[in-house]
């Protein structure tokens, strides 16, 4: 199969009655970072949640590695080769760093040994803290921990919801960092939703821009940040 | 420059304490004369003419007094610096004595010529007495943990606390279950003491179901009586209809029970906090209600009676003794004893694997998984966990669990009807999860002995006993909002080696 790894064929969905995505069509290849920008309430987590299934797509197709999994259960999708880094962290607060580690992988029945490893090498604030509760970490260990949980079920395709959010930016520059040689090292795919738009564009390889529902632009991170309406509307101008 | 600084401070630190703590102390007394005076104050008694109003001012004087000089004692040994045990006894010791007089207030009045030091008084006396003790005690523990160091900040005085107690639980726990095994063993424990045994652990199995589905899971159920009424009628019918024994029916009663969970668990899938909570309340009722009205299979408001008694491997604890006897079998005078005895090891036994169940599955990916469902759905869901399996494992194994003791119930009192099963017996079980720190195993048993043994011993107090509960129960929910042991010890951790076997997260469930 040498198509696209994901591809998101005239995808419609909607809370209610709302419209939240509108016809949307992307894709990642393998081994690349993609990111998504828009406005606040454009539709990034939606897409996010419905490639996930969760709403479910309304209309139009989502393919992974080739195989349809448009309406199919979300824990179906999710231990199939992606993984979501979900907005907000969302770790489980009371329970310990390594357990939550371990969460991640359980659904999907991989070895957790290697996996654990490898996280642990690339975060390794979370080995130092992983008999910790998950809750009293910073904000910036809790964003390595969803990342890291997310690692766990050994994904090809990872969904970063605003890894940035709330972080200094100095944090957000080592979370970048670290996805960027997830990327170089393991070639990890990436979407990335982000409203630090100024960043995320420079990190990914390409990126679309979401407004209210509709991809509006799409290019490669380089075009993108150099397009005036870009500029403009997400970058302060 | 500092020492002459400190010289010159020295006189209005010790003053101000003493001013400061005079003026907090009336003030005190001011807001308790504003209690007291009409709740204390005023009485009214049946006289010749109707209603006579007491006027019992002294008695309110004595409080306000009593207020003051432990307000004054509180503040003043605030500013002191005491080894952290004596401020926390300051406070508990007039608090735990406030509380009882306060109780021995409210009682009615002793029958002429009785004291509390007479024949007639003891009972209340003895009450009162375990009323001080145990509040004391509460009070004592609670204040320990808080007055420990005057700078510590929120999080480690509650760290300092769960230290305390997770030490003290190492010991306690296995303390508790030498206690509990030996009980009936021990020689002033009577039939009263077993019987009183029998009930707290019937509870505590109830709370250690109830916390699979409420401490683990997260899932607000407010109908767990519904399960435990389903085994208690399984095994009824059954036993009654089919004449099966009671090792046969107790497994089926749990099936039964861990269907109705599924039952339940399917429409409330997506309901979460409140709405779950009204929704099982609304199960609960609806349970009770069918059994109430389903005259011809449950026998309606009778109930149902004649329910046969466990056997010892088919040897029956028939009181009269006899061939096939319990006491014939084993050359012992036969004694109506040896059932109560047997019962109380059994609801040990079904109590313990209750327990051991817990603990095992806390430990396995299942286990991992409800309590990643307690903290966060959406995420649980993100990561590829099956939330529907998750769910109704938890409603099923927590209902399971108390069909068995229901089963159990139904065997002990030979007779049961819909009375037993009311939204209070839920309430109860609920209360005691909660009081006891959601998940946590040793603090449902705490809380399980605390409320029901408490519950018997404040039996003179008659209705006031409800307030009694009350009231304990808003202090420990102020004083420690997340339950008696809040902590919760991670149930894996790696070792210097850092070797993760498979076992340890196994196949995906669901």
């Amino acid at each position: 199969m040498s198509g696209p790894l994901l591809a998101v064929e005239n995808v419609t969905a909607r809370y209610g009655a709302v419209l939240a995505l509108d016809d949307v069509s992307l894709h990642v290849e393998a081994g690349e970072i993609v990111t998504l920008i828009g406005a606040n309430g454009a539709g990034k987590s939606t897409l996010l949640m419905t490639i996930c299934g969760d709403p479910p797509a309304r209309a139009g197709r989502i393919r992974f590695d080739g195989a349809d999994i448009t309406g199919q259960p979300t824990h179906r999708i999710m231990r199939g080769g992606i993984a979501q880094a979900p907005e907000g962290r969302r770790i489980f607060g009371r329970m310990s760093v390594l357990e939550n580690l371990l969460i991640g992988a359980q659904a999907v029945a991989v070895d957790p040994g290697p996996e654990l490893a490898r996280v642990f090498a690339l975060f390794p604030r979370l080995e130092e803290r992983q008999a910790q509760r998950a809750g009293t970490l910073s904000g910036g260990e809790q964003q390595m921990l969803a990342i890291g949980r997310a690692l766990m079920s050994r994904p090809r395709l990872l969904l970063l919801d605003e890894p940035s959010l709330g972080l200094a930016p100095l944090v957000v520059k080592g979370i970048f960092a670290a996805i960027r040689r997830l990327n170089a090292e393991s070639g990890l795919s990436v979407l990335l939703v982000e409203q630090n738009a100024q960043a995320a564009l420079r990190l990914a390889h390409r990126g679309y821009t979401l407004q209210t529902g509709r991809i509006v632009l799409a290019g490669t991170g380089r075009e993108l940040l150099a397009r005036p309406e870009v500029r403009e509307a997400y970058l302060g101008g | 420059m500092s020492a002459p600084a400190g010289v010159a401070e020295a006189p209005p630190r010790a003053a101000a304490p003493v001013a400061g703590a005079l003026r907090e102390a009336g003030l005190a007394a001011l807001v308790a004369l504003g209690l007291f005076g009409p709740m204390v104050g005023l009485r009214t008694e049946p006289g010749a003419g109707g209603l006579m109003l007491v006027q019992r001012w002294p008695t309110v004087a004595l409080l306000c007094a009593m207020v003051f000089v432990g307000r004054f004692g509180l503040v003043w040994a605030r500013s002191h610096r005491f080894p952290a045990f004596l401020p926390a006894l300051a406070r508990a010791v007039p608090l735990a004595l406030a509380l009882a007089l306060l109780f021995a207030l409210m009682l009615p009045p002793l029958p002429t010529g009785e004291t509390l030091l007479s024949a007639g008084g003891h009972d209340r006396a003895l009450a009162l007495l375990a009323l001080f003790v145990v509040a004391g005690g509460v009070f004592l523990a609670l204040g320990w943990g808080r007055a420990a160091p005057a700078v510590a900040v929120a999080s480690t005085r509650s760290g300092r606390w769960e230290g305390s107690l997770r030490r003290f639980g190492r010991v306690l726990g296995p303390l508790l279950l030498a206690l509990a095994l030996l009980l009936p063993a021990l020689p002033w424990v009577g039939r009263y003491t077993l019987d009183l045994g029998i009930l707290v652990l019937t509870y505590v199995m109830l709370g250690w179901g109830l916390n699979i589905v409420v401490g683990l899971a997260g899932l607000l159920d407010l109908g767990y009586v519904a399960f435990y009424a389903v085994g208690a009628y399984s095994y009824a019918l059954l036993s009654t209809s089919l004449g099966w024994s009671f090792w046969l029916c107790l497994p089926l009663a749990g099936i039964m029970a861990a269907f109705a969970g599924i039952l339940l668990g399917f429409p409330v899938l997506r309901l979460r906090g409140d709405y779950l909570a009204i929704v099982t309340l609304g199960f609960g009722e609806i349970i009770r209600i069918v059994l109430l009205n389903w005259v011809s299979l449950t026998g309606g408001p009778n109930g149902i009676g004649g329910i046969p008694r466990p056997s010892f491997f088919g040897l029956s604890f028939s009181a009269g003794g006899g061939p096939g006897s319990f006491a014939d079998f084993f050359g012992l005078e036969p004694s109506p004893t040896h059932r109560v005895v047997f019962l109380y090891y059994l609801i040990l036994a079904l109590a313990l694997l209750t327990n051991w169940v817990t603990i095992r599955l806390r430990r396995q990916p299942l286990g991992r998984a409800w309590e990643a469902l307690r903290e966060d759905e959406i995420a649980c869901r993100a990561l590829g966990i099956n939330v529907t399996t998750t769910k109704l494992t938890a409603f099923a194994l927590g209902a399971m669990f108390g069909g068995f003791a229901g089963a159990f119930f139904a065997t002990r009192q030979a007779f049961i009807s819909p009375e037993s099963f009311t939204f209070l017996e839920s309430a109860i079980v609920l209360a005691i999860v909660v009081l006891g720190g959601l998940g946590s195993q040793i603090g449902v048993a705490i809380a399980a002995v605390v409320m029901i043994g408490g519950f018997e011993v404040f039996r003179d107090l008659a209705e006031w006993r409800m307030l009694v509960f009350g009231g304990a129960m808003v202090l420990i929910m102020v004083l420690r909002p997340r339950g008696i042991v809040a902590s919760r010890t991670p149930t894996v951790a790696l070792g210097k080696r850092r070797a993760i076997s498979g076992e340890l997260v196994g196949e995906g469930h669901g």
